[in-house]
């Protein structure tokens, strides 16, 4: 293991080599279907299944945005997940913090009630949600069902209980020192929060932001109900290029990827901060 | 540290009648600010999460249908029958919800051993430096980024009977089948399902391990390399022991994502999923909105939740007792 004095033997170095190449395989395949398959024309992905495309065309990339308004859910979701993200990480910073660095009454109760509610099924609120929206939209006019406003205010719930449990464990990794000799420094406890302990829990939070970010980008149960034409969310809108005669799948896969790649681009990216996050927060 | 242990002393002593009224204010300040930077968070949860499940409760008790949805308050109260309907094993709307459970509970102790597993294997066989372990380590965690709804519809081109790959490699190339296989209706779909949710949900628990492996203190492997463990060994011995809290978390983590679990069969057969790949979740949302019987849906969650509570309790008590006892 980890710089250990003997080699492992071959028997470890041959298992491994196989396990991780079927792995590979195992995981590359969709990809590559993905890939493949959105440079192929039609004929291709109507007919029986091809490994090579016969022709290479980038058509599907431009029919993808007439066959379907694909830019205004485009806009939609990067909308909806970009306010739930920057909502959920001011929210989960805020408490993350009122629980590493002060003592009160209900901590305990408030850090399990959150955590538990990770566990909920979302069918379970689904129902009471959707009802409780439409009468507050009858009530007050406040349109919640249909909005955007909905959709964002579900989502940031959704990453919030596991971001402010991972900031704890960031922020508890922060020397109290540091804080402390702000305070003393004529900071207020607020000042000490965004001019000390935020910016040396960065990666923490970066690493939050990307798992709120994929979680509303991603989430498709409360999209499929909350929205209507005009504010609907690629999750859904996707489902639109499968008409009852053809199923354009050269465009879906295009679709697919076009709305994948910046998602798991960024993940990737920070990929290395999300792993941090993780062993100083959760599985320490 | 030492400036505050001086000032507190000072401030004690000092006891005067103009001091008092200033020093209240701030300590009720002081007192108050956690549950200030607490409270959006509160509220938000409050307001998404515990009283929607308040409602939820409630309604379970309600004979909710649509012509009451526009002001659900004034459905009238059935007692328990939404619970009688949804456990009489006998009549159509009980049999199918436990068969629906049923499936559930296969399918996702099936996912979350088959994702626990790769996981962990392979995180432990990337644990030593080897080259283009840094390409590797990024390309598994591709299922995992993708947005869900994109990689299960190129799985769902994939199980497609007359252009998918899946039938094109196991009939027309490999001559397994007789017949091309249907995927995703009938008693394949279960298959389908776990193959999609195993291999979107595995790079998750190769995350958590991998970050489990790296508190693991190199000086037990030391140790075990001058006594003379082989690498399979120090495996068995120090890796997979060392791993146990992590699992623990772990493992209920999975098990609850996979049991509730709705994206997937939702995108992977629509609305109506084949019954050998019901999911409770999408079973429940096609009682609820399909027939919008909103009551009997809810009195579903709320058996869904309960038994998620017993479990998770019992799981929780059995870890911590086993954690003690091997502590002892």
């Amino acid at each position: 293991m980890p710089d250990s004095p003997m080699a492992p033997p071959r028997s470890f170095l041959w298992s491994r080599r196989v396990f991780l190449a079927l792995l590979a395989a195992f995981v590359l395949t969709p990809v590559y279907v993905m890939v493949s398959s959105s440079l192929k024309p039609l004929a291709d992905v109507t007919g029986r299944f091809r490994w090579l495309p016969s022709e290479l065309t980038i058509r599907p990339y431009i029919d993808i945005w007439s066959t379907v308004p694909l830019a205004d859910y485009f806009v939609n979701s990067l909308i909806v997940a970009g306010a739930a993200t920057v909502c959920s990480v001011v929210v989960a910073v805020f408490a993350a913090y009122a629980v590493s660095r002060h003592e009160f009454r209900g901590k305990r109760v408030f850090t399990v009630t959150v955590l538990s509610t990770q566990m909920l099924p979302g069918i379970l609120f689904l129902l009471p949600l959707f009802l409780m929206y439409v009468n507050i939209g009858n009530a007050t006019g406040i349109a919640l069902f249909g909005s955007r406003g909905g959709l964002i205010l579900t989502y940031l719930t959704f990453s919030l209980p596991f971001s402010i449990w991972m900031l704890i464990g960031y922020f508890d990794s922060v020397p109290r020192d540091l804080d402390e000799a702000a305070l003393v420094d004529g900071c207020g406890p607020l000042g000490a929060l965004f001019r000390v302990v935020v910016p040396a829990a960065v990666p923490g939070i970066v690493a939050v932001a990307v798992y709120a970010f994929m979680t509303a980008w991603g989430e498709v149960l409360f999209a499929s109900v909350m929205t209507n034409d005009t504010t609907r969310t690629l999750a859904v809108g996707l489902q639109g290029y499968s008409t009852l005669n053809d199923v354009y799948w050269n465009q879906i896969m295009a679709a697919s990827l076009v709305v994948s790649v910046p998602v798991v681009a960024g993940f990737l990216l920070l990929q290395r901060y999300l792993v941090a996050g993780l062993t100083a927060g959760a599985v320490k | 540290m030492t400036t505050t242990a001086l000032k507190e002393p000072v401030r004690e002593t000092s006891p005067g009648a103009a001091r008092a009224p200033r020093r209240r204010p701030g300590r009720i300040r002081r007192l108050s600010l956690p549950y200030l930077l607490l409270l959006p968070a509160l509220l938000l949860e409050l307001l998404v999460h515990l009283v929607p499940m308040a409602i939820g409760i409630v309604m379970s008790f309600k004979e909710l249908t649509q012509f009451y949805i526009r002001d659900w308050g004034t459905a009238p109260w059935s007692g328990l029958d939404n619970y009688r309907v949804s456990v009489d094993f006998d009549a159509p709307v009980g049999k199918a919800l436990l068969q629906s459970f049923g499936v559930t509970v296969g399918f996702t102790l099936l996912s979350v051993a088959l994702c626990w597993l790769i996981g962990t294997a392979a995180a432990v066989f990337m644990q030593d430096t080897f080259r283009g372990r840094g390409l590797l380590r990024a390309l598994f965690l591709v299922p995992y980024a993708l947005p869900v709804y994109t990689a299960v519809i190129t799985w769902v081109f994939m199980f497609q009977h007359d252009n998918g790959l899946v039938n094109h490699v196991l009939h027309d190339q490999l001559h397994l089948t007789g017949e091309p296989s249907f995927w995703l209706i009938g008693d394949n779909s279960f298959y389908a399902l776990l193959t999609v949710s195993v291999w979107k949900g595995w790079p998750f628990a190769f995350l958590i391990v991998t970050a489990g492996l790296q508190n693991i203190p190199r000086e037990l492997y030391e140790a075990a390399a001058l006594d003379g463990a082989g690498t399979w060994q120090q495996i068995r011995r120090i890796t997979l022991p060392s791993l146990r809290p992590v699992n623990q978390v772990l493992v209920l983590v999975l098990f609850l994502w996979t049991f509730n679990d709705f994206n997937t069969p939702f995108v992977l057969f629509g609305r109506a999923a084949p019954e050998a790949a019901d999911l409770i979740s999408v079973h429940i949302y096609q009682a609820s909105f399909v027939t919008w019987n909103f009551g009997t849906g809810s009195a579903m969650s709320v058996l869904l939740l309960l038994f998620l509570l017993v479990v998770t309790g019992g799981y929780l008590l059995l870890t911590s007792r086993g954690r003690r006892t091997s502590d002892a």
